[in-house]
């Protein structure tokens, strides 16, 4: 291991590098405190300028229902969802299918197909950004969660289809010509033998994923234009324009566009960081 | 006869299978980029005829001061987001230890890498706030006034650049830690037997096993500082007067505000044409581990 790790037997060191790593990841994480911390606030502490210091009254609730009452806060959030899930679906669904193809089919083209795929993935998104918001508009989807769900499924398509071709090309290829061997189709191939073996890799894509839709801002604002279309990106990036001042209320509702992805991170750490790296240390 | 057909059937299925993805990436992406660079050469504001100019939007670009700017500040986000690979690797060495509790550490660590790029720019935008913000008050514990970053043309690009590399380094450094935990044993074992210590141990044994991790971290954070587009669109909108614009952030200035499809294409493919480089490089190396393998 690399750093040499402390030994278990050197008690005081050990407490002194938590200790150290502590301090660090509170400067790290200094920001988002103050960001959090101005959540709770009340608009006259917001006011007075009072930032650090205690708080003259806690405003953890009223904040937080401010922004779902005074604002639409709720509506964007409902939005995200409705954008966020059908699309993850909808790239599990594809990536698996064409994963599987590239992975265990060997024909002409495959690995120019594979290129296009993964270079895809790395495009300034400028450069697709007038034909898709014109495409959507004579489809008449534009400012519709449609628009979103159809660009986010064809995008993230290309990164999934590499995810998902790596984790079944590293299946051993003894089950399927075991499977080919018994007279089993292409589609009870799909059926039997990739769909049980590839659960947590739809773990770690699903998580990811949800999180690249989730966050997206670019294509919100590109795609959309009502608020009962609009997610929590793009509204806060418009409650901004108009509580200028109302930090407390702004801080709140950052906080709501920032935990989902916060959460389930924490519950799928291991499946994010597996995906994320997935790549980067093989090969 | 019938293993012709057999064997056509053995391939209808999977053409099936993949069709879908193809249809749809290659509509919505690909079709989509290369219909852009014919749109580059055309007069549109996106609803009447296009009318051909062949290279004039180019021409008048190259002619715009506002162009040169936005190239300057993606050459400086570029250079910063430099730093994010060995600030990763270095928070990476830092809490590659076994401790108990250092694993939710850790995961506090990574916590910027999941917010979205809109939270990052509104935290840093109230960091920065003149007079309230958490610089203003390390500021003020030394008796200085913070300058107000946002506002001023020759510090805008750079603050809001150091948000960016916030998430940017939490990227990195998850990397770079699953770099570490794949780190051959025996090397390190031999290296400390030759009494390799420290940064010695670092330059000549752990960095050459982390040459993958390195250029995976370095093209990909090329790539997203050339991309950059939501930080200056929350941040700054671009200003003061444009300048803390980027192409990403021009293009879209352009075409959805002033309603100039076809110079906005002519931006985006010179974005394009920039980064077509890194992206070139990171396929031409990831194609060339496939074929190995």
């Amino acid at each position: 291991m690399y750093p040499r790790p402390i030994p278990p037997t050197a008690r005081t060191e050990r407490r002194l590098y938590l200790v150290l790593v502590i301090a660090i990841l509170v400067v790290w994480l200094a920001p988002l405190f103050a960001i959090i911390l101005t959540s709770f606030r009340s608009s006259a502490d917001v006011a007075n300028g009072n930032l650090w210091g205690w708080p003259t009254q806690f405003n953890l609730i009223d904040n937080y229902t401010g922004v779902f009452s005074r604002t639409p806060m709720a509506q964007y959030f409902l939005n995200s969802l409705l954008i966020t899930v059908p699309s993850v679906i909808g790239v599990l669904v594809l990536s698996t299918l064409s994963g599987f193809v590239l992975a265990k089919y060997r024909f002409r083209g495959n690995m120019a197909l594979f290129a296009v795929f993964v270079g895809g993935n790395f495009m300034p998104a400028q450069i697709m950004m007038i034909p898709v918001r014109d495409l959507m508009v004579r489809l008449g989807l534009y400012d519709t969660t449609f628009a979103l769900i159809i660009f986010h499924v064809a995008f993230q398509t290309g990164f999934a289809t590499l995810f998902m071709r790596n984790f079944v090309a590293a299946l051993p290829d003894e089950l399927f010509e075991a499977a080919r061997a018994e007279g089993a189709s292409p589609a009870q191939i799909l059926r039997h033998v990739v769909f049980p073996l590839v659960r947590p890799a739809f773990a770690a894509l699903a998580i990811l994923t949800f999180t690249f839709i989730w966050n997206d801002y670019f294509w919100a604002v590109v795609l959309t234009i009502s608020d009962t279309v609009k997610p929590v990106t793009a509204g806060l990036a418009n409650l901004r324009g108009q509580y200028v001042s109302e930090w407390n209320i702004i801080s709140a509702a950052t906080m709501i566009v920032a935990v989902p992805p916060v959460v389930m991170f924490f519950l799928m750490q291991r499946h994010f960081i597996a995906g994320l790296t997935m790549g980067a240390v093989k090969g | 006869m019938t293993s012709i057909w057999r064997r056509q059937s053995g391939w209808a299925t999977p053409t099936l299978f993949i069709l879908p993805a193809i249809i749809l990436f290659g509509v919505v992406i690909v079709l989509s980029s290369l219909q852009s660079l014919w749109i580059s050469l055309h007069d549109w504001d996106g609803m009447g005829a296009m009318t051909w100019v062949g290279l004039d939007n180019y021409r008048e670009l190259f002619g715009d001061p506002q162009f040169f700017v936005s190239l300057k500040n993606n050459l400086i986000w570029l250079i910063i987001f430099m730093a994010a690979p060995p600030a990763g690797l270095g928070i990476a060495l830092l809490v590659n230890q076994q401790i108990a509790g250092m694993r939710i550490l850790k995961s506090l660590f990574f916590v910027p890498l999941v917010l979205a790029s809109v939270a990052v720019g509104v935290v840093f935008t109230w960091v920065y706030t003149p007079g309230f913000g958490l610089l203003a008050l390390i500021f003020s514990a030394f008796g200085a006034t913070a300058p107000a970053l946002l506002s001023d043309e020759h510090f805008v690009t750079f603050a809001v650049v150091f948000a960016a590399l916030w998430p940017q380094i939490a990227f990195c450094m998850v990397l770079y830690l699953a770099g570490l935990n794949s780190l051959s044993s025996d090397l390190i074992g031999a290296g400390r037997v030759d009494g390799a210590k420290g940064w010695n141990m670092l330059r000549h044994v752990v960095l050459p096993q982390l040459t993958q991790v390195t250029f995976i971290a370095i093209a990909i954070t090329a790539i997203g500082a050339l991309r950059s587009f939501d930080m200056v669109s929350v941040m700054t909108q671009g200003g003061p007067f444009g300048s803390s614009s980027v192409l990403a952030y021009q293009m879209y200035e352009q075409s959805i505000f002033s309603y100039r499809f076809g110079y906005g294409a002519a931006i985006a493919t010179v974005l394009l044409a920039i980064m077509a480089v890194f992206i070139a490089w990171y396929l031409s190396r990831i194609i060339r581990a496939e074929a190995r393998s």
